[in-house]
């Protein structure tokens, strides 16, 4: 196995994913297939490759800046509406800090 | 009444005849596209009062006299992860299950100053992750050409729109063959143009540096007018490509002298079910004056790996915004910030877009970061780099899209590896970010519609469309 339910636990943590029991142990498999493929790039001598990060081509570095000016912004409603809980105007969430 | 034998001009001529209204031919491809739906669940959501709206434009300006549009009047179906304003948009997701946007993607804007008429949003693979339609949450779709198979995906309810005559043209999206995949399955044309030639905003990352909006149509024609009229630079998006757009629907036919490749990779192995349909187009083509010579794209197998490390790991990225704040859905179990995050990810989606987010944090997390994404993107330059070298000796190439015709409902699900294996014709030319499109060439002994993918080098679109239109004329005939 090229990755562990112990692993797949930590990086369902960071992925901020809650995984049931169940769950844990098919990515688990699943992740493992998918691994054993993807290791057949290791077969693939890179060095002195540039990482390709983006499909780029050529223009002027400013090119993308656009015009500086003043327009409407999205509106306090239109931007809650799709919130699940919201109170006045604003984003609702559970407790942060404990007291 | 059924859409299938409409075309762009055929709409434009009834209504500049004064045939019908564009109300009129609207309101009748929205009852069709209903009483028709239940049979493929290829539409998920309809958009009546928008469709009638912008059909009224239409009729307005022909009625003072004016240039009605490049699009006018023509029904158009739009794949649910672009958004429109005011009409519900899912992404195929739980997640998003009740998500109405507050604005359009700049696509939806140009169709609508053209006179296009969005009749409504069609179901795909939750968050365009898959290659059946089978991901939705919404259920499948089924395939308008063998209704006990699937559509493809990701855009499998665009394609089957299409084909089924419940739109005329349609919209989808393409990460890694989604555009592509399910324009062969279905049997119609699907265009991925170049990466950055149609603006992606408004269009739900899934991986932003593969992602791009692309037409589906029954035509060559129409795909490349729909193609016309979304395409250029758009400063809502700053990877939108600034080359000019050149006239894609002038299109001359003549096709001697073209230089045709033909890579071994993607030929050797492949079954005869779809191999004598490609042969068969690959014949016609070199009827039609072509000169077909034998290429190598030495690094294609390899191309599914760098895909799904790249893919995954910007998905696992753009994804994170789906935190039961914003977006409409939150966990009723949670009681805690964190149990909120976690909890509401974990209800809201889906088995495969949890393994595709699992996979992309594992290898962008520490310790494996430069052995698989790093390794990834050199993988992609090299990719990329196969692609430009066989450019220089022709002006176009010819593959097969998919290795099999639509599997049935159900056969694929159990094993992801294989799904992702069966992506390998298309991925390469999504990593290089070339335009590449599915031509309809034929069926299988069984009955199934193939497609042939025609691949061309950055912007030069007007090629790809020249060799497709040229080839769909001689096999229509």
């Amino acid at each position: 196995m090229r990755i562990s339910e112990a692993d797949i636990r930590r990086v369902a943590e960071l992925a901020n994913l809650a995984l049931t029991e169940d769950e844990v142990a098919r990515m688990a498999q699943d992740m493992d297939g998918i691994l054993q493929h993807i290791d057949k790039l290791s077969e693939l001598d890179t060095t002195g490759v540039e990482p390709m990060a983006q499909v780029l081509f050529d223009a002027e570095e400013t090119a993308t800046l656009r015009e500086d000016r003043e327009r409407a912004p999205l509106s306090n409603a239109d931007a809650v509406a799709n919130a699940a809980v919201t109170s006045g105007g604003y984003y609702k969430v559970p407790k942060v800090i404990e007291r | 009444m059924s859409l299938a034998g409409h075309t762009i001009d055929s709409i434009r001529a009834g209504l500049l005849a004064k045939k019908f209204s564009a109300q009129e031919f609207t309101r009748q491809a929205l009852a069709h596209a209903e009483a028709e739906n239940p049979k493929t669940n290829a539409y998920l959501t309809f958009a009546p009062e928008r469709a009638l709206n912008a059909a009224r434009a239409v009729d307005a300006k022909i009625a003072k006299g004016e240039d009605p549009g490049a699009l006018a009047g023509v029904p158009i179906a739009v794949k649910d992860v672009i958004v429109t304003r005011g009409v519900k948009t899912t992404c195929g997701s739980k997640m998003l299950a009740n998500y109405v946007p507050p604005y359009d993607a700049t696509a939806i804007i140009r169709i609508e100053e053209a006179g296009g008429v969005i009749l409504g949003k069609t179901n795909c693979d939750e968050f365009a992750m898959g290659s059946s339609n089978e991901n939705s949450a919404f259920g499948p779709v089924r395939n308008p050409a063998a209704l006990d198979r699937v559509p493809g995906g990701s855009s499998g309810g665009s394609a089957a729109v299409v084909a089924q005559g419940t739109a005329v043209l349609s919209l989808g999206s393409d990460t890694g063959g989604s555009i592509r995949q399910p324009a062969s399955f279905c049997g119609v044309a699907g265009v991925t143009p170049t990466y950055g030639r149609v603006s992606r905003y408004g269009l739900t990352a899934f991986a932003s540096s593969l992602d791009h909006i692309g037409p589906f149509a029954r035509t060559v024609r129409d795909s490349a007018r729909l193609l016309q009229v979304m395409a250029g630079r758009d400063e809502k998006d700053a990877t939108s490509a600034f080359a000019p757009v050149p006239d894609y629907a002038a299109l001359s036919g003549d096709l001697r002298g073209m230089k045709i490749g033909m890579p071994r990779e993607y030929f050797d192995g492949l079954a005869s079910d779809t191999g004598d349909r490609i042969m068969a187009a690959v014949d016609m083509l070199k009827n039609l004056g072509c000169e077909v010579r034998d290429i190598h794209l030495p690094h294609t197998p390899y191309a599914v790996a760098c895909y799904y490390i790249i893919a995954t790991a910007e998905a696992s990225a753009n994804l994170a915004r789906y935190d039961g704040v914003r977006y409409t859905t939150r966990s009723s179990n949670a009681h805690t910030l964190s149990e909120m995050y976690r909890l509401s990810r974990d209800e809201g989606f889906g088995d495969e877009c949890k393994r595709r987010i699992m996979l992309g944090t594992y290898v962008l997390s520490h310790g494996y970061y430069d052995a698989y994404y790093v390794k990834a993107q050199k993988v992609r330059g090299l990719i990329t780099r196969d692609f430009a070298q066989a450019f220089e000796q022709v002006d176009a190439i010819v593959a097969p899209v998919s290795p099999f015709p639509a599997f049935r409902i159900g056969e694929k699900m159990n094993d992801p590896v294989s799904m992702y294996l069966s992506d390998i014709y298309t991925i390469t030319g999504s990593l290089a970010g070339i335009p590449c499109m599915s031509v309809p060439c034929g069926v299988t002994p069984g009955g199934l519609p193939v497609g042939l993918q025609i691949l061309t080098k950055h912007f030069n679109e007007m090629a790809m469309f020249r060799v497709a239109e040229a080839y769909e004329r001689a096999s229509t005939n």
